[in-house]
């Protein structure tokens, strides 16, 4: 059983009254590559809020370091546990490198603004995302894939053993995604973080994933290596999809195959 | 952008163009302020009000400075500190640029506070703390009804159209209420003005500000960090919840006692803070410099509506002008720019 630093049990995760999960337990093997899929509004951007200590769970606790995530300072939280929410906004007029360097707040303070670490964290994160170049420009200048990446630098530059995003590859293109994605896997192999996402696309973190969280109504269906969980039998019931699983000719990971027309009884002649 | 690092690990970030543009307006404004006190029936050069000042005058000039002309002057220059202060609060917590008092009806609440206390009749002072009342029970009520589950900009700034469009109404109302001679006193008060204001009317304003000064600029960095929207700022390790109470408090706090000061003086506290912007370069926002820049707008507009007319006006009438057109410039040229 591998160590997990982050996680939870009995969540019960709403918003004012109506419940979105009951009862849901949940743990984040360290140093892997975690990736929570399930169809639309079956509670895993909730999964990720409460793991982020965004959202208070209603019952249960997301712990972290075997603490309360809820009782911890929000300052202290940050300087273990970094997020890229889906759609954060970049001010007017901001510059690359000056956005990336707001990662570095949770580690500044009143008389200490901007120290030697700060300046090295921060062309490092840069570095590793391959935006140094665009350091001088405008943020609004930049690309969809371009801006997604600056904002991973600025969560790199928090420097957190854990990093949870929120469908980081949602409004790219799919030049971008992979992108991205090739991205967070050698940020995931090189620097041995712990990374959470969410994904939407199946084949994606089937690929991308050594481990994978599948949830459908607040519920998690299963958990596990995408190579041991992801068959036919769980895609249909987790999405309700007929569907093939395939070897992926260029990885060997699980390759989701939708079934054609006549086998979803969706169209009758 | 200047570092500054200290061999014990103390290290400050400073931007030499907002440096510059602070020191100037800063600068700028005791100017204005000096000319000020100098201008009126028993005129004083320069040289006199700073010998006065510093005191060396005569018992008679020691009077005029310190009694007649000073409070006029400190009033404006807290007015202006505070509105250019709650204007950038409010625009980072809304997100939205126009998100301003005058916009979003907290003005509106302290003029019908005010207009309470002329129909019922009562002091000024009373009516400055009716209108102090006003203002932070329309902070609250907007509150209520719009951020009790997280704010988004635009609820609120629809929330608040709203509430001002009510409040204007009742402001209407309550005009007709009143004795003839109250309303045109109450007309006055409506359109902001400085005349005859003493040291009573400034020290709660003045106080607010010893007090919220130090814990808006402690807040600076982290009111930056909600810029990039709420989720983000949480990451990074922003309360948000608790610091937006704590700003919106602190922002209503100001603007109601710089309308029971001075009256609602129109536009400044939309104007300071972009202002600030455009001059100091840097994104996002000023605080320091909004509030400077706040100061300087409204002792420059109390000038011109001092000397520029036959008879005087009341400074929110020029600050009305100046800023109203400002903002149709600024409108005009941000469309052209292709950013609205």
């Amino acid at each position: 059983m591998p160590t997990s630093r982050l996680g939870g049990s009995g969540l019960r995760l709403a918003y004012e009254r109506r419940i979105v999960a009951d009862d849901l337990t949940v743990a984040v093997p360290d140093r892997s590559f975690t990736v929570i899929i399930g169809p639309n509004a079956c509670g895993k951007s909730t999964l990720l809020r409460a793991l982020s200590r965004l959202l208070k769970p209603a019952a249960g606790a997301v712990l972290l370091d075997g603490e309360d995530i809820q009782r911890r300072p929000a300052r202290a939280v940050a300087r273990t546990l970094g997020l890229l929410p889906q759609s954060p906004t970049a001010p007017d007029g901001i510059g690359v490198a000056e956005l990336v360097s707001r990662g570095r707040y949770p580690h500044q303070g009143l008389l200490r603004q901007w120290s030697r670490d700060d300046e090295r964290i921060v062309a490092e994160a840069m570095a590793a995302t391959g935006v140094a170049d665009l350091a001088d420009r405008l943020v609004d200048e930049l690309s969809g894939g371009q801006r997604q990446r600056v904002w991973l630098a600025m969560a790199l530059a928090q420097q957190t053993p854990l990093l949870l995003l929120d469908e980081p590859t949602t409004y790219l293109d799919i030049a971008h995604q992979i992108e991205v994605l090739d991205l967070c896997a050698r940020l995931h192999e090189e620097q041995g973080r712990t990374l959470v996402a969410v994904l939407h696309d199946l084949n994606h973190a089937a690929r991308y994933a050594d481990h994978l969280i599948a949830m459908r109504d607040g519920r998690v269906v299963a958990a596990g290596e995408p190579g041991r969980i992801v068959t036919a039998e769980l895609v249909e019931e987790v999405f309700g999809l007929p569907c093939r699983v395939i070897d992926d000719p260029e990885t060997g990971t699980p390759l989701v195959i939708p079934a054609a027309r006549s086998r979803t009884g969706t169209v009758t002649p | 952008m200047i570092v500054i690092r200290t061999p014990g690990g103390l290290s400050l970030r400073l931007r030499p163009r907002a440096l510059a543009v602070g020191a100037t307006c800063t600068l700028l404004t005791l100017a204005v302020g000096v000319l000020a006190v100098g201008h009126g029936d028993y005129p004083m050069s320069p040289a006199d009000v700073l010998r006065t000042l510093t005191g060396g005058g005569s018992a008679a000039e020691e009077f005029i400075v310190t009694q007649l002309r000073l409070p006029r002057l400190v009033t404006a220059l807290a007015v202006g500190a505070a509105l250019g202060l709650a204007g950038a609060v409010f625009q980072a917590l809304v997100r939205n640029p126009l998100g301003s008092p005058d916009v979003l009806g907290f003005t509106q609440g302290a003029a019908t506070g005010a207009l309470v206390v002329v129909v019922v009749g009562g002091s000024s002072t009373a009516l400055a703390g009716s209108a102090a009342i006003g203002g932070i029970l329309t902070g609250l009520l907007i509150y209520l009804v719009a951020w009790r589950r997280g704010v988004h900009g635009y609820r609120l700034v629809l929330v608040g159209i709203g509430m001002s469009a009510i409040l204007t109404g009742v402001n209407g109302y309550l005009l007709t209420r009143a004795p003839l001679m109250e309303a045109a006193r109450a007309m006055l008060w409506l359109t902001g003005s400085l005349d005859g204001r003493g040291w009573s009317d400034a020290a709660p304003l003045l106080a607010a500000l010893a007090v919220t000064w130090p814990v808006l600029l402690a807040c600076g960095p982290a009111l930056r960090m909600t810029e990039l929207g709420d989720d983000a700022a949480s990451g990074l390790g922003v309360p948000v919840p608790r610091l937006r109470m704590l700003l919106l408090a602190a922002a209503v706090l100001l603007v109601s006692l710089s309308a029971a000061a001075a009256g609602p003086v129109s536009f400044v506290a939309l104007t300071a803070p972009h202002l600030a912007r455009r001059l100091t370069r840097a994104p996002g926002t000023n605080l320091l410099p909004a509030a400077i820049i706040g100061a300087l707008i409204i002792v420059v507009a109390d000038q011109v509506a001092l000397r520029a007319f036959p008879s005087q006006l009341p400074v929110g009438v020029v600050t009305g002008v100046l800023g109203g057109g400002y903002l149709v410039w600024l409108l005009a040229t941000e469309r052209r720019a292709g950013r609205l």
